[in-house]
């Protein structure tokens, strides 16, 4: 498949410091991409370059196979939902919806056909006539929404857009803007550093850290094999075993021998990391050790355990079980994984 | 407390009221001199004032001076602070620092130097000088007011303007200059109130014409005179009137 | 666009501002400057009038009585106005609260002139107190109220307790009530809590406010003019009088440099209190 938006090894100095380094990406069209990393680690600085508010330092955005490097915003086939949605306080919502047709000229009545079909395509028909401080958050960002599809751009920027929404209706707003992507068919190229929300959205994730993508895929692969220690950490907590590779590719750790299921190189020191899901009771011996259960949280469909290895130096075992599982703090078990599930990581 | 608490406001809002409350009742003396006892009431001062054609040419130049000097500096003040806030410009702290300084220096002082350099240059006193001391002290103030409400909300959304086609005099049109409404109406409306009643300035710079406080002073140096209260009770009526007028217009504007 | 067609741009902007402060606010002071170091009746430059100024006791006793007064109005209007601030912030009820401050403002809508003059008809001989006072049996004969540095304190007094109120009742407003009662829920009564918390968060406000009547009051020529009189002389009016009876240009701006110099003093020495700088 041909891409629809390239990002060729582009690089981004503020002053002395380096904010992306090396970057290269593909976006096939249709997709919806996330981009996911923690504060500082230049998802935003990227987003501004493809939206054109930001010229690199170094490299090339190609859009539709056009250089749009230094394309004013206005000029090239993108539009951004900013953070804050930027909605004008002083225009109608179907004026802030219209601006952008009535930009290319296009007749009031048409203008308004089309924003009113745009606000219904994002749920908040009606809307129309009210101004932007009488809606909800969760309504303004509708409404950026529709402001920002109106004008059909090739690929949908959109810059922490559940941010400033409350936990509930941020998953809610996920799911409709995941239905909303679909059925506009417009590529989506979102940027946060809520990994649930990748996880929910994304059809391809990018994780970024320190100016550089660390991983890429579909999220359920860079979930359960993430290919860095960092991603495997910023995806979501796991039990966490060091090892050293052995000259028959095994892994030798203070439990034991592991088979590896990846390449990696003897001599080479490893971490073994078990997602919490893929850590169970063992009724004997696991394969896991043994362990002194530290604290049980109860979380509704599930139970999160946290304990204590009791072997080496007690590495902490986190585990997820059942809601109805009998285990409490201060008691001795054992823990057991289906060896499919490790992960192998290098240092 | 409490008693304590009200018995102290009453005696400040006495102490702030008194002079206005005196200067208003002896606007109505019926005699010559605004002191106690009170024998009005009486019109006969308004009447003096609204026939003294000094007085009356001096309130349409006062108004003409404070229109256009308020309207040079509420254009000054909002070109400069859109630019600095758009874009970095080299130096920009002391570029801010230079256009507010003057807010710290005395009207006197700021006129002062004004004379000296028209006399210097052999530029003759008028109202057009006096226009131009206006702007120098209320130029600040319109920055001060129009920077302030630049802040990183305001460039989003001008960049979610352009993001979307529009070409920069349509954002400036459509987008900054609805946006900062509300403080191009404040700024305006301060610079009106302060060159309406700025004297030493018009003092040092005006000859012949001049403005309505300079002819208040000339009033005021033939000692106490009634017709300097009604004058001055006339003044504050009219300043009311628009002040009210502006509280209406804010409240009306503001979001509920 | 690139850099250097943003900076052009950028200087388009801020370029008419900039040109109007500095031709007709920096010149005037170069020119004052030049002006005060070619003293009437001297030929060539000398700083003739600077001397002037240390070894007339008429010109330093002018600057003194400057200080004095402004210390004092400076001071008396804080003390003043913090109360009927705090009483309009927190004793009011909250729907009269912006009724009761639009009153205790009112009379900054007359005329600056006007107002001075107001006080001179309440301070005079015959004025209003005079004759209360009297009436009432209280004085035997009127007293000198008017044409004296009481008068002058008063008139700015009067203005700047309104500013002031209305600058320390916007910081007290800006207080999360919260504060009030976290220092109520933590044990402190109604005066530990002021001293303790509300007081030091509106300190910052009160210096800004402070410092702004000391400058607006030491430059002021109306109020110590009309109130005042001729009795003793204030820098303002002393540089007036330069001009006035003498059309001595170089005098009066040898003063004006030296008024503006030890107001900038203060605003070093009061720097690092005031946060005026960001604008």
């Amino acid at each position: 498949m041909k891409a629809l938006l390239q990002v060729h090894d582009v690089s981004h100095r503020f002053g002395a410091s380096s904010v992306l380094n090396h970057v290269s990406l593909a976006v096939a069209p249709g997709s919806y991409t996330v981009l996911l990393g923690p504060s500082g680690s230049g998802k935003t600085t990227l987003l501004s370059i493809l939206g054109g508010f930001l010229l690199p330092s170094d490299g090339r955005i190609v859009i539709r196979g056009e250089d749009c490097t230094a394309v004013p915003p206005a000029k090239r086939p993108t539009a951004t939902v900013f953070q804050d949605y930027a909605l004008f306080p002083h225009m109608s919502v179907g004026g802030n919806v219209g601006f952008g047709l009535r930009m290319r000229g296009m007749g009031r009545i048409e203008r308004d056909e089309r924003a009113k079909a745009a606000l219904e395509q994002v749920g908040l028909p009606g809307a129309f006539a009210r101004k932007p401080h009488e809606l909800s958050g969760g309504q303004r960002q509708r409404v950026a929404l529709a402001r920002a599809l109106v004008v059909e751009p090739a690929v949908l920027l959109l810059d922490e857009p559940l941010g400033a929404l409350d936990l509930k209706l941020r998953r809610q707003m996920q799911d409709e803007l995941k239905a909303i992507q679909k059925r506009a068919g417009t590529a989506f190229i979102h940027v946060t550093h809520d990994q649930e929300e990748a996880m929910a959205l994304a059809d391809h994730c990018v994780v970024m850290n320190a100016g550089r993508i660390e991983d890429e895929g579909p999220p359920e692969r860079v979930y359960a094999r993430p290919a860095t220690r960092f991603t495997a950490g910023f995806m979501g907590e796991s039990t966490m075993i060091a090892g050293t590779v052995t000259k028959r590719g095994t892994i030798e750790t203070v439990l034991g021998t592991f088979a590896a299921l990846h390449k990696t190189s003897a001599g080479a020191r490893v971490t073994l990391a078990i997602r919490p899901e893929h850590v169970g009771l063992a009724r004997t011996r696991g394969n896991l050790g043994k362990g002194l259960v530290t604290d049980v949280v109860f979380q509704g469909s599930f139970k999160r355990v946290l304990a204590r290895s009791a072997a080496g130096d007690g590495f902490a075992i986190i585990a997820k079980l059942a809601a109805d599982s009998a285990v409490r703090p201060g008691d001795m078990v054992s823990f057991a994984c289906d060896p499919a599930h490790l992960i192998v990581l290098t240092e | 407390m409490r008693v304590l608490a009200i018995i102290y406001a009453a005696l400040l809002y006495g102490f702030i009221f008194l002079p206005v409350a005196v200067l208003i009742l002896f606007s109505f003396q019926a005699t010559s001199f605004p002191i106690p006892p009170f024998t009005g009431p009486s019109l006969r001062w308004y009447g003096a004032v609204l026939s003294d054609g000094r007085l009356t040419a001096g309130l349409v130049n006062s108004v003409l001076v404070a229109l256009a000097s308020s309207a040079a500096a509420v254009l000054l003040g909002f070109r400069s602070a859109w630019g600095l806030a758009h874009f970095r410009l080299p130096g920009a702290a002391w570029l801010r620092g230079l256009i507010t300084i003057p807010l710290t220096v005395s009207y006197l002082i700021i006129g002062m130097g004004l004379l000296i350099m028209f006399n210097a240059i052999g530029l003759p006193k008028s109202l057009w000088a006096a226009g131009v001391g206006h702007v120098v002290i209320n130029l600040p103030l319109c920055f001060a007011i129009i920077y302030s409400q630049m802040g990183d909300h305001q460039l989003t959304i001008e960049r979610a303007a352009r993001d979307l086609g529009a070409a920069e005099w349509q954002v400036l049109l459509l987008i900054t200059a609805p946006m900062l409404w509300p403080a191009l109406f404040a700024a305006f409306f301060l610079s009106m109130t302060f060159s309406w009643d700025e004297f030493v300035i018009s003092w040092l710079l005006t000859r012949f014409d001049t403005t309505l406080p300079v002819e208040i002073w000339n009033l005021m140096r033939s000692g106490l005179n009634p017709k300097t209260n009604a004058v001055g009770a006339l003044v504050f009526g009219v300043s009311i009137m628009l002040a009210i007028l502006f509280e209406l217009i804010a409240l009306r504007r503001r979001p509920a | 666009m690139s850099a250097a067609a943003r900076n052009l741009a950028g200087w388009a902007s801020v370029g008419p501002a900039l040109a109007w402060t500095l031709v007709f606010f920096v010149l005037p002071f170069a020119a004052m400057a030049a002006a005060s170091l070619t003293p009437l009746g001297v030929d060539g430059p000398s700083l003739d009038d600077y001397r002037q100024f240390f070894v007339n006791p008429a010109y330093w006793r002018a600057m003194t009585n400057s200080l004095e007064v402004t210390a004092m109005v400076t001071v008396a209007s804080v003390l003043l106005a913090y109360p009927f601030a705090w009483i309009l912030a927190d004793v009011v009820p909250e729907r009269w609260q912006r009724l009761a401050l639009m009153l205790a403002v009112l009379p900054f809508w007359t005329s600056y002139l006007v107002r001075s003059y107001s006080w001179l008809l309440v301070l005079a001989e015959k004025g209003v107190i005079n004759t209360a006072l009297v009436d009432l049996g209280l004085l035997a004969g009127p007293v000198q109220l008017a044409n004296t540095r009481l008068a002058t304190v008063i008139g700015f007094v009067h203005f700047f307790v309104m500013l002031l109120t209305l600058t320390i009742f916007a910081n007290l407003k800006q207080l999360s009530p919260n504060y009030r009662k976290a220092a109520a829920d933590l044990g402190a009564g109604p005066i530990r809590s002021f001293i303790h918390v509300i007081l030091p968060l509106t300190l910052p406000g009160i210096m800004v406010g402070a410092f702004l009547t000391f400058v607006l009051a030491i430059g002021d020529y109306i109020t110590p003019q009309i109130l005042g009189g001729n009795n003793e002389l204030l820098m303002p009016q002393l540089i007036v009088m330069q001009v006035g009876r003498r059309g001595d240009f170089a005098s009066a701006s040898a003063l004006s440099l030296i008024l503006m110099a030890v107001v900038t003093v203060a605003y070093v020495a009061c720097a690092r209190w005031l946060k005026i700088e960001r604008v």
